[in-house]
C-alpha cells in the first residue's frame, strides 16, 4: 500500500541525513507506528509521505504510484491528516472543521451534512450537541476526537497521524486509543502513526518501525520487537520491562492452561479425596454437570467427610475472561493475592486456569516447553 | 453653558464641519485599509521586505503631523493640490499605514504554525490557508490596528484644518485666533466625541465579523 524505497532526507544546510536510506512497506489496512526518540526522523519520514517535506533521494509509492507523479495538493486531499496539539481551526465550528476537506473537494452541502453527522456519531459525540460548537468549547478529549473525525472526513484509504493522542492525559488517552482501535477494526485504514511512547506503539501498531538518527533500526510486529530485539538499542528502547509490556499484547487465553483438572459437584467426596491425594492436590475446581464452574473444594474441608463434592464447594471469588489481556489478569492476581485465577467464558463455563508459572512461561523469553510444576499438576481434565 | 449655546446657535455649521471631518477621515482610512492590509500580508512572505516596510512606516509615524502637512504643500503643489482635502487625505493615509501594516503582519505571523500545518496537510493551497485560516484568525488584531488608525486620524484630521481641509479643527483654530472659548470647546468636544463614536462603531463591526470561536 505504502512503499518506501531508500528514502533519504537531508535538510539544506546540514550534512547529516534526517532520514537515512529507509526501506519499508506498510500493508493495506495496517497501522504502522513510527517511533524513536525526538530528532530520530520519524515525523520527517511521515511528512514526506504527503509531500509536506520534499524527499532528497529515494521514492515513495502509494498503491504502486510514485507520489512525485501526483500533484501535492491533490495528494494531500486524499490522505487523512491528524496532528498533535489537535490543529483544529479555532475560528471554525466543529462542523466547519470536519467539512474542510469535503469542501476542498467540492462536495455538495447535503452530502457534507450527512457525513459530518455520521463521523460525529462514530467518534461518540452527539451531532446535535456538538455540530455547532467551537474548539474552545470542547474538552481535550473531545477536540482530539474531532481531529480524528476531520482526518477521516472523506474516508481516505491512507491516514497520517502525528502523535494524535499526545496532548491528552493518560486515562483519556487509553480511552481514545481503545475507541480508535475499535473504529479502525471497522474502517481498516492504512495508517502511519508517529509516537514517542513505546506503550502506545505496542498497543496501536500492527507494525512498529523503530528509528534512530534517521535509520530504520528494526521493523516488525510489536511481538517481534519485544521478543526478538535486533540489538542493544532496540532492547534499551523497548525497555528492561519488555517482558511486562508483552502482557499488554497477550490475552488470558494465550497463557491459560486449558482443560484444567476438575471434578463435578455430583462426585462422591471419598473418591475425590483419593484422587486428590494421588495427584498431590490441595484443592480442586468443581464444575456443575453442564461444565460451568461452581467453585472449588480444599482437601482439608472434605477429608474424612462423606457426601457429594457439591456440598463442600466454595464459590470462586474472582474469575477472568479468556479474551481479557494478561496485564489486567495479573493485576487482579496481585491485588487479591491469588496464585491462581480461573478463566470462565460469558456463560460461566470453565475455560482454563492461569497461574504465575504459566504466566511467566508465556511472558518470559526462555521457558520450559512443558510448563512448570503447576502445569503438570493442573492439566489433565476431569479427575474421576 | 456658553459652549452649549454656541452649539445650538451653530449646530448646522458644526454638523457640516463634522461631515467634512468624517469624510476626510473615512476616505483616508478606507484607502489605508486597502493598501495597508495587502502590504501587511505581502510582507509576511518576505522577511527582508517586512523589515524595510515596517522601518519606513515607523519613520513616517514619527514625523510630527504639522510638519508632514508642511511637506505635503510643495510636493502636491506640483499637481495643483497643495492645500485642501487632498494633502490631508494623503497625510492621514500615510499615518495610518504603520498601525494597520504592523498589526496585519504580526497577526498573520502569530497564527499557530501547527494550525497552518494542518491546513496545508489537508490539501489547502497557500492562498486557501491565507483566506480561510490565517486572515480569519488574524482579523481581530487587524481590526485593532484599524481602530488605532481611525482614532488617530480623527485627531490628526483636526490639524488638517490648517491647510484648508476644513473639518472640526476649523472651529478650534478659529476659536484660538479669536480667543473664543465656546468655539474652541465646541470643536474639541465634537472631535473627541467623534473619536469615541468611531472606536465604538469599529468595535461593533469587529464583534460581528470576528468568529465567536476566537473570543476568550
Amino acid at each position: 500500500m505504502i512503499r518506501l524505497e531508500k528514502v533519504t532526507k537531508i535538510y539544506p544546510g546540514t550534512n547529516v541525513p534526517a532520514v537515512n536510506d529507509v526501506d519499508m512497506e506498510v500493508q493495506e489496512g495496517e497501522i504502522c507506528v513510527l517511533i524513536g526518540s525526538s530528532g530520530c526522523g520519524k515525523t520527517t519520514l511521515m511528512r514526506m509521505i504527503n509531500r509536506l517535506i520534499p524527499i532528497t533521494s529515494g521514492s515513495i509509492y502509494i498503491d504502486g504510484k510514485n507520489i512525485l507523479d501526483i500533484d501535492p495538493i491533490e495528494l494531500r486531499r486524499h490522505i487523512g491528516y491528524a496532528i498533535q496539539q489537535i490543529g483544529l481551526f479555532p475560528h471554525m465550528t466543529v462542523y466547519d472543521n470536519i467539512a474542510t476537506v469535503p469542501r476542498l473537494l467540492k462536495w455538495d452541502k447535503r452530502r457534507i451534512d450527512e457525513r459530518v453527522d455520521e463521523l460525529l456519531t462514530m467518534v461518540q459525540l452527539d451531532p446535535t450537541q456538538f455540530r455547532h460548537r467551537y474548539p474552545r468549547e470542547l474538552s481535550g478529549g473531545q477536540a482530539q476526537r474531532i481531529g480524528v473525525a476531520r482526518a477521516m472526513a472523506t474516508d481516505p484509504p491512507v491516514m497520517l497521524m502525528d502523535e494524535p493522542f499526545g496532548a491528552i492525559d493518560p486515562i483519556n488517552r487509553e480511552v481514545l486509543q481503545d475507541e480508535f482501535l475499535k473504529i479502525q477494526s471497522q474502517v481498516k485504514k492504512t495508517i502511519v502513526f508517529v509516537t514517542h511512547d513505546i506503550h502506545e506503539a505496542i498497543k496501536m501498531g500492527d507494525k512498529i518501525a523503530l528509528l534512530d538518527v534517521g535509520r530504520l533500526v528494526q521493523f516488525g510486529t510489536p511481538e517481534e520487537l519485544l521478543t526478538n530485539p535486533k540489538n542493544q538499542f532496540v532492547k534499551d528502547f523497548v525497555g528492561a520491562d519488555r517482558a511486562l509490556k508483552r502482557l499488554d499484547l497477550l490475552k488470558v487465553k494465550d497463557a491459560m492452561l486449558e482443560n484444567p483438572v476438575h471434578c463435578h459437584d455430583t462426585d462422591d467426596v471419598g473418591s475425590v479425596v483419593r484422587a486428590m491425594q494421588e495427584k498431590k492436590l490441595n484443592f480442586l475446581l468443581v464444575n456443575d454437570p453442564q461444565d460451568r464452574l461452581k467453585g472449588y473444594v480444599t482437601l482439608r474441608d472434605i477429608y474424612d467427610q462423606s457426601g457429594k463434592a457439591g456440598d463442600f464447594t466454595k464459590p470462586m471469588t474472582l474469575t477472568v475472561r479468556p479474551q481479557q489481556n494478561l496485564k489486567d489478569a495479573l493485576s487482579k492476581m496481585l491485588t487479591f493475592d491469588l496464585g491462581i485465577v480461573v478463566a470462565v467464558d460469558d456463560d460461566g463455563k470453565l475455560m482454563g486456569v492461569l497461574n504465575t508459572t504459566t504466566l511467566a512461561r508465556v511472558v518470559g523469553e526462555t521457558y520450559d516447553e512443558h510448563g512448570g510444576r503447576w502445569g503438570k499438576i493442573m492439566a489433565g481434565g476431569k479427575i474421576l | 453653558m456658553t459652549t452649549w449655546q454656541f452649539f445650538l446657535d451653530n449646530w448646522h455649521y458644526t454638523l457640516e464641519l463634522a461631515g467634512q471631518h468624517a469624510w476626510v477621515v473615512s476616505v483616508a482610512v478606507l484607502i489605508a485599509i486597502f493598501t495597508g492590509v495587502p502590504i501587511g500580508i505581502w510582507i509576511t512572505f518576505n522577511r527582508k521586505a517586512a523589515e524595510i516596510v515596517l522601518y519606513i512606516a515607523g519613520i513616517i509615524m514619527t514625523i510630527p503631523s504639522i510638519a508632514l502637512f508642511g511637506i505635503m504643500i510643495p510636493l502636491l503643489s506640483v499637481f495643483g493640490y497643495g492645500i485642501g482635502t487632498v494633502p490631508a487625505i494623503v497625510a492621514l493615509v500615510l499615518y495610518s499605514q504603520l498601525p494597520i501594516i504592523r498589526n496585519t503582519y504580526a497577526a498573520i505571523k502569530n497564527v499557530d504554525p501547527n494550525i497552518i500545518d494542518a491546513g496545508i496537510g489537508m490539501g489547502m493551497t497557500r492562498m486557501q490557508v491565507l483566506g480561510r485560516v490565517q486572515l480569519p484568525m488574524a482579523l481581530s488584531v487587524i481590526f485593532a490596528g484599524v481602530r488605532v488608525a481611525v482614532v488617530m486620524s480623527i485627531g490628526i484630521g483636526a490639524i488638517a484644518a490648517y491647510i484648508g481641509a476644513g473639518g472640526l479643527g476649523h472651529f478650534i483654530f478659529m476659536g484660538i485666533n479669536r480667543s473664543y472659548d465656546a468655539m474652541i470647546n465646541c470643536g474639541s468636544v465634537a472631535v473627541a466625541l467623534m473619536a469615541v463614536a468611531a472606536d465604538y462603531l469599529f468595535g461593533f463591526i469587529e464583534n460581528r465579523l470576528v468568529s465567536k470561536g476566537l473570543r476568550s
